[in-house]
């Protein structure tokens, strides 16, 4: 019984894994750049566009992402437009703009954290060596902003790996919905719920690879406090 | 000639006036003290020539064998651009007194980063680029030694003790060759152990007459060290003369006041 099950079984976790890694990676190249954006937003010395930034944050750190996926991808269908449409492509778009903009904000918070963690001193010690502004970022302080942000970072990315099963909501046909499927029944398999204790395993072999590279990374930094 | 003329110099920040009218002048190879109560505006001053702070009105001049440079003239209306900040900085150094060190460098990297990035702007650089990386790393290793830390030039600053470190940037403040230079308190940040080695370095500077600027609260060195010393109260000059004056027989009433506290 097993044996003609789990290459059925197998193959299909693998395929919901992609999308797994493909939304993980999708998040990461839009909410990097994104969240440096809206970190310059809210240290912004023009009042109002650091005070709505902030706003959005709030808002964004202060709910949860699951109820930020039901409403992108269900709220245009409320208002009579048909965005997404029903296909997969639909629901993995609405779940990277959920992704992308619930991630950037975490991360905004990061970088805002570490650029303003480097103390004044070393930009004026800078100065006063007569450095330009651009040899002052490039040379004394983006080293030493890249230091204090790698760590809280590196905990916000393990946490995506795992926050990605959250698209399972909207029917997102990530790897946890892979596994759930031979619950309901699928390619002539039911009632097993196996494959869902087996996916905790794809889980944990990404976020330990992950988490190796990332230690190594942050020894790369050690040569300095 | 004086090397520094300052006239008239005035700070505010906001309605806080902090420096209300500072006139002193300074010849080459002078050692100056600056002395003065928490808050009488002696950090504002070293900070205001070193352009971190743009004065509010007054005059500062620096002469050199180049000529007369007038880095700062309140009664100007145009405001300094970048690049002409950044030029006037060059004729001050400053040590600060919390070291500001760059961690990501190591002592010599520390020392050379500056001279290295402004060799690049040398229209020789490129044909002769490594004769000239040569020539400002000895000389840093030069000026480390100077400062008794030959065998530290490799260390990075959290390996150094806090005197050390205090070494290390008072040579990248001479690296650049600065005609004045100015330190801030540079003892005040290190234990009492420690402070022994750096004014034993800055005493050695003022015997090879370098022009300095020292603010402190270190009454002997000051006595020991300069040629003259300012008193300041309240963001004006009470009293300035040889150390035999103001720190021995200071004629004002608010001097003695304070050196009282010194047991003086
Ligand atoms: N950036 C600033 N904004 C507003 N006020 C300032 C600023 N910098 C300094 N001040 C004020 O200016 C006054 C003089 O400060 P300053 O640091 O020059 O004094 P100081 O003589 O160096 O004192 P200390 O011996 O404690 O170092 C203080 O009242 C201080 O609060
Ligand atoms: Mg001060």
């Amino acid at each position: 019984m097993f044996e003609q099950q789990f290459p059925i079984v197998f193959h299909s976790l693998n395929v919901g894994f992609l999308q797994t890694l493909k939304l993980f990676a999708v998040t990461l190249i839009g909410a990097l750049p994104l969240g440096l954006i809206i970190s310059f937003g809210s240290m912004s010395r023009f009042k109002p566009l650091s005070a709505l930034t902030r706003t959005f944050v709030w808002i964004i750190r202060g709910t949860p992402l699951m109820l930020q996926l039901i409403i992108i991808y269900y709220g245009p269908g409320l208002l009579g437009n048909n965005w997404w449409g029903g296909g997969e492509t639909g629901r993995f778009l609405a779940s990277a703009i959920a992704f992308v903009i619930n991630y950037a904000c975490y991360f905004s918070e990061i970088y805002r954290g570490g650029i303003q963690g480097v103390p004044q001193g070393q930009r004026e010690a800078g100065e006063v060596l007569g450095l330009t502004k651009a040899q002052i970022f490039f040379r004394v302080t983006l080293l030493q902003m890249i230091k204090r942000i790698v760590p809280p970072m590196s905990n916000e990315i393990i946490t995506l790996v795992k926050d990605t099963s959250l698209a399972r909501i909207i029917s997102l046909q990530e790897i946890i919905w892979a596994g759930q499927s031979f619950l309901k029944g699928s390619q002539g398999i039911s009632g097993i719920i196996w494959p869902l204790f087996f996916t905790g395993l794809y889980y944990l072999a990404f976020s330990g690879l992950l988490t190796i590279l990332l230690a190594r990374l942050e020894k790369k930094l050690d040569y300095f406090h | 000639m004086a090397i520094l003329e300052v006239e008239n110099l005035r700070k505010n920040f906001d309605k806080l006036e902090v420096l209300k009218g500072i006139s002193f002048s300074l010849e080459k190879g002078e050692a100056l003290s600056i002395i003065g109560s928490s808050g009488s505006g002696k950090t504002t001053l070293l900070r205001c020539m070193n352009f971190l702070e743009m004065p509010t009105s007054g005059r500062i001049t620096v002469n050199t064998d180049a000529g007369a440079h007038v880095l700062f003239d309140g009664s100007r209306a145009k405001a300094l651009t970048e690049a002409e900040i950044r030029k006037n900085r060059l004729h001050f150094g400053l040590v600060f007194q919390s070291f500001n060190l760059f961690p990501q460098y190591t002592a010599l990297e520390n020392v050379t980063l500056a001279p290295r990035l402004q060799a690049k702007t040398r229209e020789d650089y490129k044909a002769n680029s490594k004769a000239i990386l040569k020539e400002i790393n000895e000389h840093g290793l030069a000026l480390l030694a100077q400062m008794g830390l030959a065998d530290r030039a490799d260390y990075h600053p959290h390996q150094l003790s806090g005197g050390q470190q205090q070494r290390v940037a008072i040579a990248r403040a001479l690296a650049l060759e600065p005609d004045i230079l100015c330190f801030d308190e540079p003892t005040s940040a290190l234990d009492p152990e420690l402070t022994g080695e750096v004014l034993k370095v800055i005493r050695g500077l003022a015997e090879k007459k370098t022009t300095m600027i020292i603010v402190t609260h270190e009454m002997g060195f000051a006595h020991d060290v300069s040629d003259n010393v300012i008193f300041m109260d309240g963001g004006v000059i009470v009293e300035q003369g040889p150390p035999s004056q103001v720190l021995e027989n200071p004629r004002e009433e608010r001097t003695r006041q304070f050196l009282r506290g010194y047991g003086g």
